[in-house]
């Protein structure tokens, strides 16, 4: 039984439509990551399915009880929001208790709440202080605590980690994602930082004005992006997407990529695709390699591609991002840190021909 | 430096002179209420009194006439309190809540509400004052303190109302929808977050209404009966009902004893008045 289901889910305002025919399943124990960008109806979802928002049409499921029409306290979630909406004038353990109290749990229940929560968080130091004397990250603990202690079926972050600075967020996203391992918890998770969906979802929502996008494991969503939106969103540097030529070729596919001066890139893809004369490439940065030492890699044989004039060398520690322009894009490439690679010079590189997608440049659909 | 100097001299000569011009009223007031009639009569207006005299406040208080009955200012002084302190409670209260929801509680027409409330404000009180009599008269509260409450708790909701709602519409709503979650209620809501927060606008909301209320004249005149006259009226009555000789140390020590109440209010209070009309600024 799917934790929460969400069948075809309409919302407008007036005339304005939100979200259009919103289909989501997700099942015990699943992280699902919303992210897109900002008004792309990520929020307004979340809180569709907290109740805070009447919804136009369709269905929502919460442990396979329908809560459509229900009120939000009825719903059996915690929700954490972006500002951690603390109540000011309550102290740290009020706050957490709050929604006990209100429910009439009793004293001794709410009293071992506190403390098993107050541990897990490390916050029991901060219990009598009030939320103004927090700082940032501390708020940010005690906003999940109130969550915590209420043990509901489904939890709702809303971008719970933009308000903070940006080491904290690291941290605290290691911290969650280890709490969504630990609790075994549901959760749905609002953001628009596209690193923070990677890294903590079991499965990943990209919405768009109003609509679902793709739905899939971050793995999915990094390699098979469904189409050029989400491959541009996911992934930083963003996937570069080129304009190339198709030439069908035997039982492969011939590639042409205009270099800007001389001849085109010509490359062959081994498999027979059926192509549309003009497409958009996709390629990861990662997947373009410097084409003088291949040899360390697996298959040197899935390998192809030429000489390229490198305009911009950035090094940024760990790697070195060379950007180069094809097809009248620039064009980057995650290289080895201590890759010879020079500005204003020409470079070989090598796309990883199993890696690429294909993309229709007319509606940007993936097309492999 | 000596311009800066000089500037700075010119202005506090400046201020000192203002100060002096608005307190010379009070002045006055004060020196001749504990004069005796004999003094008023031969000494000068601005002299301080020879003789500190006490019986002025106290006939003002006790036994000076308001038209035939001449009980001084005591009874209507009650009358005053048992006014205002009720119509200052209930508009204050009728006020949050009207804020509250008009801030936290978006609903269809809700502009259109508010709109019509803060129109309230704007109308004169003579245009209200016969609707209002036959609308007393309906209720069966004609020249009764409470019809008096009734008319101020009407008058003051507009203002009490803006108030509120303008001080609530800066706390985010994201404490609404996290109390929603947690399973509060309308009520609840508003007793266990919105008004431990109140507490600088309740004290606008508090001096603007009482000093509304005890200074009013219009409506204490209209709506009033022989019984439920408020202050305001009653100090009207003793000066004008005075036979013979003026008591001007009378009148005086009257006037002082009406106003008190409002200027104990600002004393008290006047420094969470300031800080609660700019608390839209600051976070909660």
């Amino acid at each position: 039984m799917p934790i929460l289901e969400i069948d075809h889910l309409q919302k407008a305002y007036g005339e304005t439509h939100i979200l259009h025919d919103i289909n989501i399943s997700i099942e015990e124990g699943d992280f699902l990551v919303l992210v897109g960008p900002s008004g792309c109806g990520k929020s307004t979802l979340l809180n569709c399915i907290a109740g805070l928002e009447p919804t136009t049409g369709g269905k929502i499921s919460i442990a396979g009880r329908d809560v459509t029409g229900v009120s939000p306290k009825d719903r059996d979630i915690a929700m954490v929001f972006q500002s951690y909406a603390l109540y000011p004038t309550m102290s740290v353990a009020k706050n957490i208790t709050f929604g006990m109290k209100v429910r009439g749990v009793d004293k001794a229940t709410q009293e071992a709440k506190l403390a098993e929560v107050s541990r897990q968080l490390q916050i029991e130091q901060l219990l009598n202080r009030k939320p103004g004397q927090l700082s940032g990250g501390q708020r940010q603990r005690v906003a999940m605590g109130r969550a915590l202690v209420r043990d509901p079926r489904l939890f709702l972050f809303d971008e719970p980690l933009s308000n903070l600075d940006a080491k904290l967020r690291v941290s605290m996203r290691t911290e969650i994602k280890k709490l969504h391992q630990d609790l075994n918890a549901s959760i749905v998770y609002v953001t628009h930082d596209q690193i923070e969906a990677m890294t903590l979802a079991t499965k990943i929502v990209v919405m768009k004005g109003g609509v679902i996008q793709q739905i899939g494991t971050p793995a999915e969503i990094y390699n098979r992006p469904a189409n050029m939106f989400v491959a541009d969103f996911m992934g930083s540097p963003a996937m570069n997407l080129i304009p190339a030529r198709v030439r069908a070729e035997g039982g492969a596919t011939r590639i042409e990529i205009d270099r800007g001066q001389g001849d085109p890139l010509v490359f062959t893809d081994p498999v027979a695709r059926d192509l549309p004369a003009e497409i958009v490439l996709g390629v990861r940065p990662e997947d373009i390699h410097e084409a003088t030492g291949t040899a360390h890699l697996p298959d040197a044989a899935r390998q192809s591609g030429g000489e390229v004039m490198i305009d911009v060398v950035e090094p940024a520690g760990a790697d070195t991002f060379a950007v180069t322009h094809l097809g009248g894009k620039p064009v980057t490439a995650r290289l080895r840190a201590e890759s010879a690679v020079r500005p204003k010079q020409m470079f070989p590189l090598a796309f990883d021909l199993s890696k690429l997608s294909y993309f229709s440049p007319k509606d940007g659909q993936r097309l492999n | 430096m000596t311009t800066n100097t000089l500037l700075r001299w010119g202005l506090y000569a400046v201020l000192i002179l203002f100060a002096a011009f608005y307190l010379m009223p009070l002045f006055v007031m004060l020196t001749t209420s504990l004069k005796s009639l004999e003094e008023i009569r031969t000494g000068g207006l601005l002299s301080l009194p020879r003789e500190i005299t006490f019986a002025p406040w106290a006939e003002a208080w006790s036994t000076a006439c308001a038209g035939t009955q001449c009980e001084g200012l005591r009874p209507f002084f009650w009358n005053s309190v048992l006014m205002a302190v009720p119509a200052v409670a209930i508009s204050t209260v009728v006020g949050a809540l009207n804020g509250y929801v008009f801030a936290q509680w978006q609903f269809r027409g809700a502009n259109l509400f508010f709109a019509a409330i803060l129109f309230g404000c704007f109308i004169p009180f003579q245009v209200v004052l016969l609707p209002m009599a036959q609308a007393l008269g309906f209720l069966g509260l004609a020249g009764s303190i409470p019809g008096l409450i009734f008319v101020h708790v009407i008058y003051g909701i507009g203002f009490t109302t803006l108030f509120f709602r303008n001080y609530y519409v800066t706390i985010p709503q994201e404490l609404v929808r996290a109390a929603k979650v947690d399973g509060a209620g309308f009520f609840r809501i508003f007793f266990a977050i919105f008004l431990p927060l109140s507490l600088p606008i309740i004290t606008v909301s508090v001096i603007w209404q009482f000093t509304q209320i005890w200074n009013d004249f219009l409506f204490g005149v209209s709506f009033s009966g022989p019984g439920s006259q408020p202050v305001t009226v009653a100090l009207n009555n003793i000066v004008n009902s005075t036979t013979g000789v003026k008591a001007y140390n009378v009148d005086m020590a009257a006037a002082i004893i009406a106003a008190l109440p409002t200027l104990l209010v600002y004393v008290v209070a006047g420094k969470y008045f300031i800080r609660g009309l700019t608390a839209g600024s600051v976070k909660g």
